[in-house]
């Protein structure tokens, strides 16, 4: 057997990927085959199947970095096999992991000392940091409680309701009650006055956000401070901040220098940043920094005798690859601060064109602000006729992905459409996506405008449903709206008798 | 004309310029010039502000990084300016960004002209806790990482570690051509979700997990074994308080049964999820969970018993089979059905390959989760874990999240949201590229390879091999004789060859034995394990040529006093003897050691 097998082997070698039997059979999605391939097919069939998948550099939904310079790219291959945890073995990249943190600690104005490290860790992304922090408020709280002799199983934390899923999931896997400030129309972001209000004994931490996921405006930390500080004073309680500083914790620094929103705000006891979004590194970095030593119970950090060293840790993860640590770390010293900024006001500088660009078509409310993250969030003037989520489907032929969403709970019935500019959407882009909506409002224009109607409905369902199988609803109506997008276009192009390349 | 600034300071600064190429500096009024990285274009003009004196001349300077500063010159010659800088106005800086773009180009052309190693980069010390204020070129930052990252181990000789080191160039360029791509982004990338989806089915199949035909099974893609271990044990722990808040009982004090010879993230899960952690203790010579006495600490608020397939000590597989008939037995008995998790992290892509017969997996009707690292025997480079549930029951509604996230509908249960799709894409390749049969292969080479070194150490007549031949292919041995030197010396020895070969002693209860472990990975070829034997013979030559470690002998010595204090009360005269004894005995070791006259280049 071996031998046929070695025959059939060099059999394969001769002929060219397409000309083999391998992308003739189909593969078997959902169990193991039973022999194997020659990597050039298996190559060849992945990567062939993967170029189905959208272009990244084209997903303007989403903050996370696509694009870091080749040098960087060869740094990263050169590590991929490195694991992170094996601090031991891999220590040049355990200091690196350790500047980095220094170095953000630095920047978000840490109180240290002159040869003082600074307190935080590397994630896989600001989910995890989140859990962490969370993590360190929740024990720190029971802590106190038990201290006092009070009772300590109905923690709280308060936010607002525009946070990422993650504090949902943070609250729910780790059994604290998640108390959100309702959003009102107009006002996408936390109101400080009713975060403070809802403060009580059981409230482990306040999470603020620092550039919105909704529309990327900053939180005022800094009111949030000052009326916390008094609640604080009046009560004798000393509920401290949480600033997630996701998208905005590589912004604010650079082009917003004077803004008071981290370690120089007293009540501010940890943040989390992102490295992968304007941190600039790809998916899979994400750091968490703490004010003190003291803000992070001890109890919550490993000693471990694993493999011979004594490794301090605290994490969820154990082994990663290390290649994100690293990136971070070319780029902070690559880029440096002037880097940096240069970078955030060059995104300023697209967003600004952009928006400009699409208010000049009349077309749109502009939901974002100016100062912030720069993104762009819009809305249609009129969508009696058509809607956000038809203006991004349209936009999918084009290659664009620009996604649409609802707003959340007590906004819900505004829905917007969101392009993010990162550090690799140019100018040309702008004018280019511009150009692209434009054209894509004109043939929108030109299409029945039954289906929108109906669409109306749908959304008034949504809102008298409520919140909690809101949900569900919109994957129905979603569904319908395709479908019937689909039914008019047929129609359109029946009564036309006329077809355009892109049908 | 080239020429280098040479500063300490940004602020209120004093330097020199200097001409590098040989030209002298002859500034005449309005001329401007390339000097170096920091300064991009120097106006020399007459004296004209009030800070100058008026021999000296001053200089507009503009900065690459935009901010014009001003420039006064306080002594000048052919070839060397000293001057003063002063801070202008943010105001005044944001006014002339326009300007930044071309004296950046400039800067940038200057640069270019430097060989990474003769610029002035990799003479200054980076700074190591603040960010730099300036920008460095992209060629010098690599270098400079590239060049300090040679200073960390060699990934592909660490065989402390499980995690796969080499992969195909073919999905190094999967790899790279998908780093970019983030996961979470589903709605986005359907091919990356549905590659996952059929790497799910595939390992839960390979589990034999029952999925009927036209079903889809239960699982998820994770960074690795602890996101998977924390996500098997939050459902269960969710599980149970379901169960006992039906019941209505009191549900705050949950545990989990283990063995103490669990990886470090069950006792995480534990501390961060509030479960406490009941560990079966070891014993000397059995470095496993013994199922007969984790069935008797299960009681009703256990929410899962935790067997490992393939103990990270020692490779060996847990009786998962005994334990589930044990466990069957005892939940007849309560009433109860406390179910159990495998944690295959290490075996999990073993046993179907070489061990098909072995029962561990879903075939057992209380195996309800299993975990295992794609990044381990999965072949795939760090940063991968699966968690696969035996049907959707068992995995609560409640944690998983169903989110309108940018426009889709995704349902998730993870700990982590954004990170990397390459892994996947990764694992995917080596599921289809190798199949059954690579897989199988790799894993018998594996363990033909363990077996020569295992072979090879014993003849060597110095080692105890700790590990079985059946389980992992690993080979943790102990010295037979540790008097003179510990098996840690071995370790530290073998780094000056370029192993990283770890040494560590045993969970409580057998903490006296330390072995070192060598973990036969895919990329462990025969030549490779002929080279550490020979090796480790020139190691325990070495070592044995020399005096003893003090440390090693206190060490050693230590453990004997611990000893004797638990079994007499009056141990007190003995440790003092002890103590006597060590000091003569390091005293007689040094003068054999000066006796001999022998010494070689290590010490």
């Amino acid at each position: 057997m071996v031998l046929s097998k070695t025959a059939s082997e060099s059999d394969v070698s001769i002929h060219s990927t397409f000309a083999s039997r391998y992308v003739r059979t189909s593969l078997p999605r959902f169990k193991m085959p039973d022999n194997s391939i020659p990597k050039e097919a298996a190559y060849q069939i992945i990567n062939d199947e993967l170029m189905l998948d959208g272009n990244p550099r084209l997903n303007l939904a989403s903050f996370v970095t696509t694009w870091m310079e080749p040098e960087c790219d060869k740094l990263m291959m050169a590590s991929i096999n490195k694991n992170y945890v094996d601090m031991d073995e891999y220590p040049v990249t355990t200091e690196l992991q350790n500047r980095c943190v220094n170095m953000i600690a630095h920047l978000f104005n840490a109180p240290l000392g002159d040869s003082e490290a600074a307190v935080g860790v590397g994630t896989v992304g600001s989910s995890e940091a989140i859990m962490l922090a969370g993590l360190a408020f929740k024990r720190r709280w029971q802590n106190k409680m038990k201290a006092e002799g009070k009772p300590c199983d109905k923690p709280n934390i308060v936010t607002g309701a525009n946070v990422q899923v993650c504090w949902e999931k943070f609250a729910r896997y780790f059994e604290v009650e998640l108390k959100e400030v309702k959003l009102s129309d107009g006002y996408y972001v936390m109101d400080p006055v009713k975060a403070v209000d809802m403060v009580d004994e059981n409230t482990i931490c306040v999470a603020a956000i620092l550039g919105s996921t909704l529309n990327g405006e900053f939180e005022d930390v800094k009111l949030l401070n000052d009326l916390l500080v008094e609640k604080n004073k009046q009560t004798g309680w000393d509920t401290p901040i949480h600033v997630d500083a996701a998208s905005g914790g590589f912004i604010a620094p650079f082009i917003y220098p004077e803004l008071e929103w981290d370690f120089r705000l007293p009540l501010v006891k940890s943040i989390n940043v992102s490295g992968h979004k304007y941190g600039l590194v790809y998916a899979g970095i994400g750091w968490v920094i703490w004010r003190s030593k003291e803000d992070l119970p001890e109890e919550l950090i490993f000693h471990i005798n694993y493999l011979g060293a004594d490794q301090p840790t605290f994490t969820l993860n154990f082994s990663k690859g290390s290649s994100q640590v690293i990136a971070q770390y070319y780029q902070l010293i690559r880029l440096g601060y002037e880097g940096y900024r240069n970078v955030m006001e060059n995104c300023r500088e697209n967003m600004i064109v952009l928006r400009e660009g699409l208010e000049k078509t009349g077309r749109f409310n502009i939901v974002s602000k100016d100062n912030g993250v720069p993104l762009v969030a819009f809305s249609l003037k009129d969508n009696s006729q058509h809607n956000e989520f038809e203006v991004s489907d349209m936009l999918r032929r084009f290659g664009w992905i620009v996604p649409a969403y609802t707003m959340p709970p007590d906004a819900q019935h505004v829905t917007v459409l969101r392009v993010v500019i990162r550090e690799d959407f140019s100018r040309t882009f702008a004018e280019r996506l511009v150009i692209d909506i434009e054209r894509v409002l004109h043939e929108l224009d030109t299409l029945p405008a039954r289906i929108s109607a109906k669409f109306g409905l749908d959304c008034e369902e949504i809102k008298s449903n409520g919140s909690s199988n809101g949900v569900v609803t919109v994957k129905k109506t979603t569904l319908e709206t395709q479908r019937e997008i689909t039914t008019a276009w047929k129609k359109f192009v029946m009564d036309r008798k006329k077809t355009n390349g892109v049908c | 004309m080239q020429s280098e600034w040479i500063t300490d300071r940004r602020d209120a600064f004093c330097g020199r310029l200097v001409a590098v190429d040989g030209k002298k500096l002859k500034p005449s009024v309005g001329s401007h010039f390339l000097v170096g990285p920091l300064i991009s274009k120097c106006t020399y003009r007459p004296a004209c502000t009030e800070r100058s004196v008026s021999s000296q001349k001053s200089i507009i300077i503009n900065w690459i990084d935009s901010s014009p500063k001003l420039l006064i010159c306080t002594s000048f010659s052919t070839s060397l300016i000293s001057v003063e800088v002063s801070n202008l106005e943010r105001e005044i800086e944001r006014q002339r960004v326009g300007k930044m773009v071309v004296t950046t180009t400039i800067a940038d052309s200057g640069e270019n002209l430097c060989c990474t190693f003769a610029s002035r980069y990799v003479r200054t010390s980076l700074p190591r806790f603040k960010m730099p204020e300036s920008s460095i070129p992209k060629d010098a930052a690599y270098q400079i990482i590239n060049d300090e990252l040679m200073l960390d181990g060699n990934p592909r000789l660490n065989l402390a570690s499980f995690v796969s080191t080499w992969m195909e160039p073919e999905c190094d360029k999967l790899i790279m051509s998908s780093i970019n791509k983030n996961y979470v982004d589903m709605d986005e990338y359907p091919v990356t979700t549905e590659l996952q989806n059929r790497c799910v089915n595939m390992i839960a199949n390979l589990f034999h997990a029952p999925v009927g035909d036209g079903e889809t099974a239960v699982g998820v893609s994770t960074v690795g074994s602890s996101e998977a271990i924390m996500l098997a044990g939050l459902a269960f722990k969710r599980k149970w308080q379901n169960k006992r808040k039906a019941e209505g009982k009191p549900y705050d004090k949950p545990n989990i049964v283990t063995g103490a010879n669990v990886q470090v993230c069950w006792e995480k899960f534990a501390r961060y999820f509030e479960v406490e952690l009941k560990e079966v203790k070891l014993k000397e010579g059995y470095y496993v969970m013994d199922p007969v006495k984790a069935v008797e600490m299960v009681d009703e608020n256990t929410i899962c018993v935790a067997a490992i397939l393939g103990s990270t000590l020692t490779g060996e597989f847990e009786d998962v089979k005994l334990l589930n008939e044990l466990l069957t037995k005892k939940n007849k008995e309560t009433g109860g059905d406390t179910p159990i998790h495998v944690d295959a992290a290490s075996g999990g892509f073993i046993a179907p390959f070489l061990y098909p017969e072995l029962d561990w997996d879903f075939r057992l009707p209380l195996v309800k989760s299993i975990n295992v690292s794609g990044h381990k025997y999965g072949l795939v480079y760090p940063g991968i874990g699966w968690v696969v549930w035996r049907t959707k029951d068992d995995l609560p509604e409640e944690l998983i999240f169903h989110i309108n996230y940018l426009g889709a509908d995704q349902p998730t249960f993870t700990l982590n949201f954004s990170k990397g799709a390459s892994q996947i894409i990764a694992q995917y390749y080596q599921l289809i590229r190798l199949g059954f049969e690579g897989y199988k292969r790799v894993m018998v080479n594996c363990m033909e390879n363990a077996k020569a070194l295992k072979e090879g150490l014993e003849k060597t007549g110095r080692f105890d091999i700790v590990s079985k031949d059946v389980g992992v292919p690993l080979v943790a041995f102990s010295h037979k004789d540790s008097s003179n030197y510990s098996v840690f010396d071995i370790s530290e020895n073998l780094r000056r060859f370029g192993w990283i070969v770890p040494a560590y002693t045993m969970p409580a209860d057998a903490e006296r034995i330390a072995v070192l472990r060598v973990v036969i990975r895919e990329d462990f070829s025969r030549s490779l394990a002929e080279r550490l034997i020979s090796d480790v013979e020139k190691v325990l030559k070495d070592l044995d040529a020399l005096p003893a470690r003090v440390s090693g002998k206190v060490a050693h010595v230590t453990a004997t006093v611990e000893e004797t204090v638990n079994a007499e009360i009056g141990g007190n005269a003995v440790v003092k003897k002890d103590v006597k004894a060590i000091e003569e005995e390091i005293t007689s070791h040094w003068k054999r050691f000066v006796d001999r006259k022998k010494m070689n280049g290590v010490c």
